[in-house]
């Protein structure tokens, strides 16, 4: 990993969190940023830290404020003292971390009565099904971050021509949609409101609370789309 | 709505597994502690309309938080207070004195699984706390650690024990102003926003539960439409929606949000608007990093006066059915 300087701004999250904004864009570099951080804390907390949220170019750190305070005999705010730390966390070691990012295959049936929105996404875009089938499952994609719903993972980035606005109004959708809204892909890990525009279903398990690693995925991995028949999918 | 709650499940929501927890988390604290528990301890999160509960053994309980006018057998029993219940006793909620939200803490905790460290219901996850649902009625739960109180009580069918808590303490709950630090998108606002923000009351709105309250007021709007990219949220957000109205959000919100996060409602204060219900109305008041982590700090040590004060009762008490 070469060295490069980062640049950064941290701000407070109200009195119980840091953020630490590498900059307001999705971008695969950035987000690799923010992973890097999140690995060094997770690995190696700050005295005080509760627990540490990577985003897309964000990260929060959340803390114990009267923990963090009482180390400094309330000289110094919770919120200083913790900036300084990650600071100096960002200076000395984000270069020497290499992520590991595994390559997770996920079957999706892409049929239309699994993918209520299909048609109306080629419509829109003027192609047809299959070439939006090809389009989806044409390339590999960066789960960004986890969040909305334990296991929701916001993968990126679909090509333009299928990137389409979510619903205005967000509807019942079924556990493990697959759906796009802007060039964000992602999977509905339950059935829960929605307002991405579902364009197929994945017959695999994406959060199990009985397992010791609840969510199939994390961020930084990398997610390869499969298409296959209803039949496939049920037989899964 | 009446759920198994306990401190929050920490260190999850890289997964997208928010903390939850008691709304009320200073007041779950103090029931525990009235009855001799870690202020950790699951306690039961009651909305009114609430359960009633039929206690099949002798148990330690106190009721903290809002005061839904409970009554054991029928007879009034007072809020923050440790009391001695009888088997076969009734626990019965009536109607809403004050707050919005009670929480029950039973001597010795409640005997629910642990999921991720926690005994908080997660719902939307159908896991955590009791079978991860509401309770329901007929629904049984164990104690942990149950104590043989009988010698305690003789015949009778419960006894409201001397010791208390001024409900009031380090923090008025009838005040209606809640303290905010600046949200990194508060320099958007435009100046009249800024203005209605600081001047006029906010109405808590039905539309508001576990995952945040919606606010109204007269509409605020920003400079620029300028997106945010999704960044982590917390308890306490207030965030700018589409519609020019605030979110705050509560114990159950999402992991991460994109809305823009005008302000920060202090830790400190969260329990006072955790209290706070629909058609109720407050305003927003600024304070610094320094002055919230200060009150926290003052809450925090009440809390430990307390629990020293109860430790050394309890303990008396205790020995005397031993």
């Amino acid at each position: 990993m070469k060295s490069t300087t980062l640049s950064y701004r941290i701000f407070p999250l109200g009195d119980a969190a840091v953020t630490v904004d590498f900059g307001n864009i999705i971008d695969k570099s950035i987000n690799q940023q923010v992973l890097h951080l999140f690995n060094s804390l997770q690995n190696d907390p700050l005295p005080g830290m509760k627990e540490v949220v990577p985003a897309y170019s964000s990260l929060a750190v959340y803390y114990n404020a009267i923990d963090v305070r009482k180390k400094h005999n309330g000289s110094m705010t919770a919120f200083d003292s913790m900036s300084a730390q990650i600071k100096e966390r960002l200076d000395q070691s984000l270069t020497d971390i290499e992520t590991v990012s595994k390559l997770v295959s996920i079957p999706v049936c892409y049929e239309k009565e699994l993918a209520p929105d299909i048609e109306y996404l080629a419509n829109a875009k003027s192609i047809s099904v299959d070439e939006l089938i090809r389009m989806h499952t044409s390339k590999e994609y960066r789960v960004y971050m986890l969040g909305f719903l334990p296991g929701f993972s916001y993968m990126g980035e679909v090509d333009e021509k299928i990137a389409i606005a979510r619903k205005p109004q967000p509807i019942t959708v079924a556990s493990g949609s697959v759906g796009i809204a802007g060039r964000q892909t992602g999977i509905y890990p339950m059935t829960c409101p929605g307002g991405w525009q579902i364009i197929g279903r994945t017959p695999v398990q994406l959060f199990d609370p009985g397992k010791d690693e609840p969510t199939l995925l994390k961020a930084g991995d990398r997610v390869q789309f499969i298409s296959i028949s209803k039949d496939e999918f049920e037989n899964y | 709505m009446d759920t198994v709650q306990d401190l929050g499940r920490y260190g999850w929501q890289h997964l997208g597994i928010n903390p939850g927890g008691a709304m009320d988390k200073l007041s779950a604290q103090i029931a525990n502690i009235l009855v001799g528990n870690d202020p950790g301890e699951a306690v039961i999160e009651l909305h009114f309309p609430s359960s009633t509960f039929f206690f099949e053994q002798a148990s330690l309980i106190a009721v903290s938080g809002a005061d839904f006018s409970a009554t054991i057998n029928g007879e009034e029993v007072p809020c923050m207070r440790p009391i001695l219940v009888n088997k076969y006793s009734i626990l019965q909620f009536h109607r809403i004195e004050k707050g919005a939200r009670a929480y029950l803490a039973v001597h010795g905790g409640l005997d629910v699984p642990l999921w991720l460290n926690s005994s908080s219901t997660h719902l939307k996850a159908e896991t955590g706390g009791y079978k991860g649902r509401v309770l329901q009625k007929d629904d049984e739960i164990g104690f942990k650690r149950p104590v043989d109180l009988c010698s305690l009580l003789g015949k009778k069918e419960f006894e409201v024990l001397p010791w208390k808590t001024d409900s009031n303490w380090g923090d008025d709950n009838h005040a209606k102003e809640i303290l905010v630090l600046p949200g990194h998108e508060w320099e958007r606002l435009t100046g009249h926003s800024k203005e209605i923000f600081f001047d006029r009351a906010f109405l808590i709105t039905n539309q508001s539960d576990r995952m945040g309250y919606r606010l109204k007021s007269e509409p605020l709007s920003t400079f620029t439409n300028e997106e945010v990219v999704s960044s982590p949220v917390s308890f306490g957000t207030v965030q700018l929606l589409p519609n020019g109205q605030l979110i705050v959000l509560m114990a159950d919100h999402q992991t991460a949000g994109g809305y823009p996060r005008v302000a920060h409602v202090i830790s400190a204060h969260h329990s006072r608007l955790a209290q706070m219900k629909p058609g109720d109305l407050f305003i927003f008041r600024f304070t610094d990093q320094q002055t919230a982590e200060e009150l926290l700090t003052k809450q925090h040590q009440h809390l430990l006066q307390l629990q020293n004060a109860c430790k050394f009762k309890l303990d008396e008490l205790l020995n005397a059915c031993n």
